[in-house]
């Protein structure tokens, strides 16, 4: 069919327009309809979805780290504070070429390794626009700087923050320990909602034994931003709880009396309240500055601390194993008592030399030829080790090791710090569990003056000092004192750990043996003669000389000067007073002392004469306001 | 002088008191404008500057509107071969020395800049209809290879600069006013299996740019690159998903007034648009565009003679493909391309050329034929 439409048709050609148009428009509805299809699919069945995460385009959640708790001594002198202080901080997803910042960085503000190693671990972990900190402690001068770069560097900012800082240095680093960066895996232990926003925690010491107290609860803001991150305004804020204040049973007067006495030279005196077992005073000589560790200490610094050969990282009050020597001797003369083994009448011929029936070997006085016949008060006094070699011998090892660990002799005292060692007690069954040896005879003769396996921490000495002092009643060594919830909030005492009942049966008993503890200080022929004149109030006290080395020979060598025997020697000393009702139980230990009365025991004298100066402590801490 | 003050005065008057306008559709327009400018107010932070200037825009299109619709269609068709002319001509001497970034669109012409390719959003179906007016209709091969270079030099042109986007609409024209004059069905057919045929081959050609494939791959998965190609589609969804039934309310939305959503005064209006008034005011806004579609429809149908019919028509669908590419764009079924929401995006001469293009309908009513055809 050909047909040529070569002439138009208006007609037909409007009708065919007319049907064309409507076709287009139904298709154009159709199509329009399909459109508004789309639409209910997002707005209507996805409708959750978009609304969540349009908002998680705009709102922010920053942390609000909490502020640190503060620590005080016991009169409210300030022992650890926060004060402000500059990090650098980056946004990661802000930066286009992070390896070329950081070198570029680097030239404007020091990056030690430490500081990037740590840096690409938290990287590593951050989450989405979380800003991480790359330096902390920025000093004026490299804000400065930093801040004339800044156009430089985005997505790096300079972010002020709250640094942990101990005004006492190094006066308190063995008790407060230190705060430092939380490692990872610390990361992985912690509740991530309590420790959101915070970079520091306790490390060791008060510090960690009470991070719980001293942290707080961080809060948050939630912030509304732009497409720039740019925070806009704040929808909503939870302000952080600050951490609890926490007042040490510590004395800064009696600690700091007692770290200068030891003048450098490495040692350790704990002061202890035997009525409550608060702890007045805890001293390692060497200490070190915990600001060190604030803020990350660097690699020369550690080295230097680690290699330094007194060991000013060792907290020796808590962790130093010393044989206990002669300050033994009162524990046992009052265990021949209660046990029924001596009467304070008994006498005892020291001549110098002691010998087991068959041996060859002789077990010596301090003195060459003895001191002759003396009873229990003259041999504490006098420090006589015939004596108490025969009255280890007549307890015998087991009665003794179990006399002596009702002081706390073998175990921690429980004292509110981590990490302390338990020191030994030795008994056959310590002996043959750990070495796998029978006893011997000679070491029960040994251990009766405190020589041998027996090793003890300065403070378990303490302890069991105080023990003595408070008649058989074990207070578990407490620092902390009380707890505040704020500035001017009221100190809310903690309760002391409950006391153990005295096992004392006889308390004439106890006052034979603190007798001869004050024949030491105040006797003619007492081993620290001399060291109560001047004080008020009497003192019981005890030396303790012990050996470093053990004898290569039985001679005695009178030439040595007290140069050459403080080498050979630890001096030890522990004191209680008022001898009559005491309030204050001390024990010092010099590493290298010639002789416990004239090495050690002065220190202690140091120690009590600030104690004494306050005259009176008070059982609950003063209502003295902190300053500040 | 005088005289011609008064001529002028006389014919301004004659515009305001006697307007030859269809009031449905000018009203439709009109409430279509606020619409815009409410959106836009939002959408620019309640910027004054903005604001002023598009409403400045919206007048200026106004008054072309009331100008060209007192030109008698019969002037425009015997214009028609020069109007294309000199804005291919345009187009032209762009591809040389225009200016824009990354992309030459833009002509300097000292007093304002225009974009050429604009001009041919009107004068290409002008172009078509004024040929397939003289032709016996429906149109035969020769004729489709005729309309088929009218509409290929110009668009590719425009596609060159690149401006996809515009060429898509160009060539939409051209095509509508194809479709209007009866083209045969199966001829539409054989056109179009051709196409679906050419589209791998012309994907793989060097005339698609690059970044215009990544747009089409990242339709399919924008979360692939969620911060860079992807970006505008997520942030778009985002957007238009939050909004929900009733929206968040005007200058509430948070995915503009923060600025994740980006080019939110242009391109990516709606996304605004339905972020603040909900899935309701998409629906009634929707609804207003089929409206005037329609009505440009039924003004087309009721022409007086072929070249209007299909000039008339062919822009009334094109405005349609204007709504569904940027609706299409915004909601993420279809490629990121630079289509504006006629009369509520932000821009300068889509307004004032849409606003023409009313004109030119406004025309066509007025000069309808008098007498029905059926009668």
């Amino acid at each position: 069919m050909l047909r040529r439409p070569a002439l138009k048709d208006p007609r037909r050609e409007h009708a065919s327009f007319r049907a064309r148009a409507w076709i287009g428009y139904a298709l154009i509805l159709l199509a329009l309809a399909g459109l508004l299809a789309r639409f209910v699919w997002l707005q209507v069945v996805q409708h959750q979805e978009f609304v969540t995460r349009a908002n998680a385009n705009r709102i922010r959640l920053v942390y609000l780290p909490p502020p640190r708790g503060l620590i005080y001594d016991r009169n409210g002198v300030l022992l650890a504070d926060n004060v402000p202080a500059y990090r650098l901080e980056v946004v990661p997803e802000r930066v286009p070429h992070m390896q070329a910042m950081l070198q570029q960085l680097a030239q404007v503000v020091p990056l030690s390794a430490e500081d990037l190693r740590r840096f690409r671990d938290e990287l590593a972990q951050h989450r989405p626009f979380q800003s991480v900190p790359l330096r902390l402690k920025l000093s004026e001068d490299e804000i400065a700087r930093f801040a004339i770069n800044q156009w430089r560097f985005p997505g790096v900012a300079v972010v002020p923050y709250l640094m942990r800082n101990y005004p006492q240095g190094k006066l308190f680093a063995h008790v407060l320990g230190y705060v430092g960066r939380i490692d990872e895996s610390e990361q992985t232990r912690l509740d991530p909602e309590l420790y959101a926003g915070t970079l520091q925690i306790g490390k060791s010491g008060i510090e960690r034994q009470y991070e719980g107290l001293l942290h707080g609860k961080p809060g948050y803001e939630l912030v509304e931003v732009n497409v720039d991150q740019r925070p806009l305004r704040v929808l909503e804020r939870v302000p952080p709880t600050p951490g609890r204040n926490l007042y040490l049973s510590i004395d800064a007067r009696l600690q700091k009396a007692g770290e200068a006495a030891f003048a450098g030279r490495p040692g350790a005196a704990v002061a202890i309240d035997p009525r409550n077992g608060q702890v007045l005073a805890l001293v390692s000589v060497p200490s070190y500055d915990p600001n060190l560790f604030v803020s990350g200490i660097s690699d020369a610094d550690y080295r230097a601390l680690l290699d330094d050969p007194d060991k000013p990282l060792l907290n020796r009050a808590l962790r130093g194993l010393y044989p206990p020597g002669s300050t033994v001797k009162p524990y046992l003369a009052l265990g021949g008592l209660e046990l029924g083994l001596r009467t304070p009448q008994d006498t005892v011929d020291s001549t110098g030399e002691f010998y087991l029936p068959g041996q060859k070997r002789g077990y010596r006085d301090d003195q060459r030829g003895g001191v002759g016949r003396v009873a229990m008060v003259q041999a504490i006094e006098q420090s006589v080790n015939t004596y108490f070699y025969k009255l280890a011998l007549d307890m015998g090892i087991d009665r003794l090791a179990a006399w002596m660990s009702q002081f706390g002799f073998g175990r921690p005292s429980g004292i509110d710090l981590p990490a302390e060692a338990s020191g030994v007690l030795p008994s056959p069954a310590w002996k043959r569990a750990t070495f796998h040896q029978p006893w011997y005879l000679g070491e029960t003769v040994i251990a009766g003056i405190g020589q041998g396996y027996w090793v003890v921490t300065p403070l378990q000495l303490a302890h069991a000092l105080a023990t003595l002092a408070d008649h058989g009643v074990a207070h578990a060594p407490r620092l902390l004192l009380a707890e505040q919830s704020g500035m001017g909030a009221p100190r809310v005492p903690v309760a002391p750990a409950p006391a153990t009942p005295s096992f004392a049966t006889s308390v004439p008993d106890w006052d034979t043996v603190v007798q001869g503890m004050v024949g030491v200080v105040n006797g003619d022929k007492g081993t620290a003669r001399g060291l109560g004149v001047g004080f008020p109030y009497p003192i019981a006290g005890k030396t303790g000389t012990a050996e470093r080395y053990s004898r290569t020979t039985s001679a005695y060598d009178t030439h040595l000067t007290n140069a050459q025997l403080a080498e050979r020697h630890r001096a030890l000393f522990e004191c209680f007073t008022p001898a009559d009702d005491p309030r204050i139980a001390v024990v010092v230990v010099l590493e290298h002392g010639a002789w416990g009365g004239s090495a050690a025991a002065p220190i202690a004298r140091r120690i009590l004469d600030a104690w004494a100066r306050e005259r009176d402590l008070p059982d609950t801490p003063l209502t003295k306001a902190p300053p500040g | 002088m005088n005289v011609t003050l008064a001529r002028l005065r006389h014919a301004l008057l004659r515009l305001i008191v006697r307007p030859r306008l269809d009031l449905p559709l000018a009203a439709a327009l009109l409430l279509l404008a606020g619409v815009g400018l409410l959106t836009l107010t939002s959408a620019a932070d309640l910027d004054v500057r903005v604001i002023v200037a598009q409403a400045t825009r919206f007048v200026l299109g106004a008054l072309l509107l009331l100008a060209v619709s007192r030109v008698p269609p019969v002037r425009l068709r015997s214009l028609t071969p020069w109007l294309y002319a000199i804005s291919t001509l345009l187009l032209l001497v762009v591809a040389v020395l225009g200016e824009g970034r990354g992309a030459h669109r833009w002509l300097n012409l000292g007093v304002l800049r225009f974009q050429p390719s604009e001009l041919l959003k009107l004068t290409m179906p002008m172009m078509v209809a004024w040929y397939l007016a003289q032709r016996p209709l429906p149109p035969r091969w020769r004729d489709m290879a005729v309309v088929g270079l009218l509409i290929a030099v110009p668009a590719v042109l425009i596609a060159k600069q690149p401006d996809l986007g515009t060429a898509l609409l160009v060539a939409a024209a051209g095509v509508f006013a194809l479709f209007l004059s009866g083209l045969a069905w199966w001829r539409i057919g054989v056109l179009f299996g051709s196409l679906v045929l050419a589209l791998p081959i012309a994907w793989h050609s060097r005339f698609i740019h690059q970044y215009q494939r990544d747009r089409v791959l990242t339709l399919l998965h924008p979360e692939s690159d969620p911060l860079g190609t992807g970006w505008h589609i997520i942030q778009s969804e985002i957007a238009v998903g939050s909004g929900g039934w009733f929206g968040k309310g005007w200058h509430q939305g948070t995915q503009s007034r923060l600025e994740f959503l980006p080019e939110h005064t242009t391109d990516f209006i709606f996304a605004v648009f339905a972020e603040e008034f909900g899935l309701i005011g998409v629906i009634l806004l929707v609804a207003l565009y089929a409206f005037i579609i329609g009505r440009c429809l039924w003004i087309a149908v009721n022409a007086r003679d072929t070249y209007s019919r299909l000039l008339g028509g062919a822009l009334a669908m094109s405005f349609f493909v204007y709504v569904m590419v940027n609706g299409g764009m915004i909601t993420g079924i279809l490629p990121v391309v630079g289509v504006p929401l006629p009369l509520v995006s932000y821009g300068g001469t889509s307004a004032v050329s849409l606003l023409t293009g009313f004109g030119v309908l406004m025309s066509i009513h007025a000069h309808r034929k008098l007498v029905d055809s059926r009668v």
